[in-house]
């Protein structure tokens, strides 16, 4: 795995405004995503023979080549489920690159999350088939109809084995609309949040979610172009190299439906992506100099915090509480301000934030950064020079 | 009285649905190792048996964890506790839980199955061993 992938990287990187109402299709802001990307590389879109996004992503590969004026691909591919295959479009990417299936492969993700269709809202009768886990059956009849509702089932089991409040939740959101407020790409730029402001949201799921643990619903499209490191070196950017890319999905595991396996005080599947990307690139956990993290709600922060072994099991709380995750720390979470701060674009956002990190263009630098964690929870990268 | 989206059974799980029609809370088990499974699957992962017949639950478990499901203006207008219940059978089954305060739900609480009517839908459901 480290060998192929350690061979590619990201070399061009693009993106929408990130909004609440886009005024426009989504494939034209996958179409601007892409063109974006293709010119930050410095390559043609003639160069671009490849083409990954996300089995979700409405915006078909055809439809948005002829916008980009690319006159032929080679390879497609697409990853399945949601959020949690963020990663894993660039281990896709890395992997048609680096067994010449393709030269250079545009990796895409745009929608309107928060004018169209929005992931938050109850799954009602009238649109369930659209819903493709086999495994309603078990949840729709008893009210599990949100990501909310349906995360909090898990989550629940972590406050109750650590003695983890809502207030101990909030501490992550204010840190993420604090990196957020210094970027000025985020929508929340300029407007940081206090822990009591948290406190005032409202409860989604109580005493678990208020609205400020939940991600941004956001309009908005994000792109990467990934190609080989020898073709990277020729380009004008600072080459960054796909370390190592990985996902992880276990046995009687379900997205977001995942009650059956292990420990739910834990993350099985995060444990196994540190295993894998710690052991594939020979880092630990303290050569990591930003990790990027998937925040759909505020509690995966803490137990990612704790499969990567950035603290011990239920540590997480006091591990935040000390700076430690905040931009001059020791371990930054995303200086972008992530999924809460900057825009949910299906969490494809926070690995440009990535590549931005390792390039040393990010708005929220962190001086020196050489080893970047980019975990989706399902999915990870380490992103490095 | 919460607004219940019924199930759309399916080949692989119809028989879970007759069964809570007829009362009965039953798992599927592997006909040729013996394994039980949930939620079913056309295929038994030890074994790769297709060939399966069913376990009736113990009815009896613990809350493993719990939520409180409401939104203002959707199904569960009026709050409702849904469960994660590890059963005695070795399986966790999410249900509802019926008949106990808010205050007094918590983990490892002792709870029984109950099938009943639920907004015209006959549903797995538990209530407390111990009335709270």
């Amino acid at each position: 795995m480290s060998s192929l992938a350690g061979d590619t990287a990201i070399v061009g990187i693009g993106q929408t405004e990130f909004s609440k109402h886009s005024g426009r299709s989504e494939l034209q802001l996958a179409g601007e995503a892409v063109a974006a990307a293709v010119a930050d590389a410095g390559l043609t879109p003639a160069d671009i023979d490849g083409a990954v996004t996300f089995a979700m992503d409405v915006n078909d590969e055809l439809a948005v080549i002829r916008c980009a004026g690319i006159p032929e691909l080679r390879f497609t591919a697409r990853t399945r489920g949601g959020g949690g295959g963020a990663c894993a479009t660039v281990q896709l990417a890395a992997a048609a690159v680096g067994s010449g299936a393709a030269d250079a492969v545009v990796v895409y993700r745009a929608f309107n999350e928060r004018s169209g269709r929005r992931f938050g809202q109850p799954i009602a009768e009238n649109n369930r088939a659209r819903v493709t886990p086999p495994g309603w059956n078990w949840y729709l009849p008893f009210g599990l109809d949100t990501p909310a509702k349906v995360y909090s089932l898990w989550y629940q089991r972590y406050m109750h084995t650590y003695g983890v409040t809502n207030v101990d939740f909030g501490l992550y959101p204010v840190v993420a609309r604090k990196h957020a407020s210094t970027n000025p790409a985020a929508f929340y730029y300029q407007q940081p949040l206090t822990l009591e402001e948290h406190q005032q949201s409202r409860w989604i799921v109580e005493p678990i979610l208020r609205k400020l643990d939940c991600c941004q619903e956001s309009d908005g499209g994000v792109a990467m172009v990934v190609t080989s490191m020898t073709r990277a070196r020729d380009l004008p950017h600072r080459p960054v190299r796909i370390a190592a890319a990985t996902q992880a999905h276990l046995r009687d595991g379900e997205e977001m439906f995942d009650y059956y396996v292990g420990d739910r005080a834990t993350f099985p599947e995060a444990a196994s992506l540190g295993r894998q990307l710690y052991e594939a690139t020979g880092l630990t956990p303290d050569d990591i100099d930003v990790a990027m993290i998937y925040e759909n709600f505020t509690p995966t922060v803490f137990l990612q915090l704790e499969a990567f072994g950035f603290c011990g099991p239920g540590e997480a709380t006091e591990f935040i509480a000390g700076g430690n995750i905040e931009v001059g720390g020791k371990i930054p979470v995303n200086p972008n301000g992530g999924l809460l701060g900057e825009a949910y674009i299906h969490g494809m956002n926070n690995i440009l934030e990535g590549v931005r990190q390792v390039r040393g263009t990010a708005a929220n630098q962190v001086t020196g950064a050489e080893h970047v964690l980019v975990s989706a929870g399902r999915s990870g990268l380490v992103l490095a020079p | 009285m919460p607004s219940v989206i019924p199930p759309s059974p399916t080949l692989d799980d119809q028989f879970f649905w007759d069964a809570i029609a007829d009362g009965r809370l039953v798992f599927q088990r592997c006909a040729a190792c013996g394994t039980v499974r949930h939620p079913p699957a056309p295929m038994c992962g030890e074994c790769h048996s297709v060939e399966w017949d069913t376990q009736e639950s113990s009815g009896h478990g613990f809350v493993y964890t719990w939520i409180v499901s409401h939104h203002p203006t959707m199904p569960d207008a009026e709050p409702r506790v849904v469960v994660l219940v590890e059963l005695d059978d070795g399986i966790r089954f999410v249900a509802n839980l019926l008949g106990a305060e808010l205050d007094a739900v918590h983990n490892g609480m002792e709870v029984a199955l109950s099938i009943e009517l639920v907004d015209g839908v006959v549903l797995p459901q538990f209530r407390p061993v111990t009335s709270p």
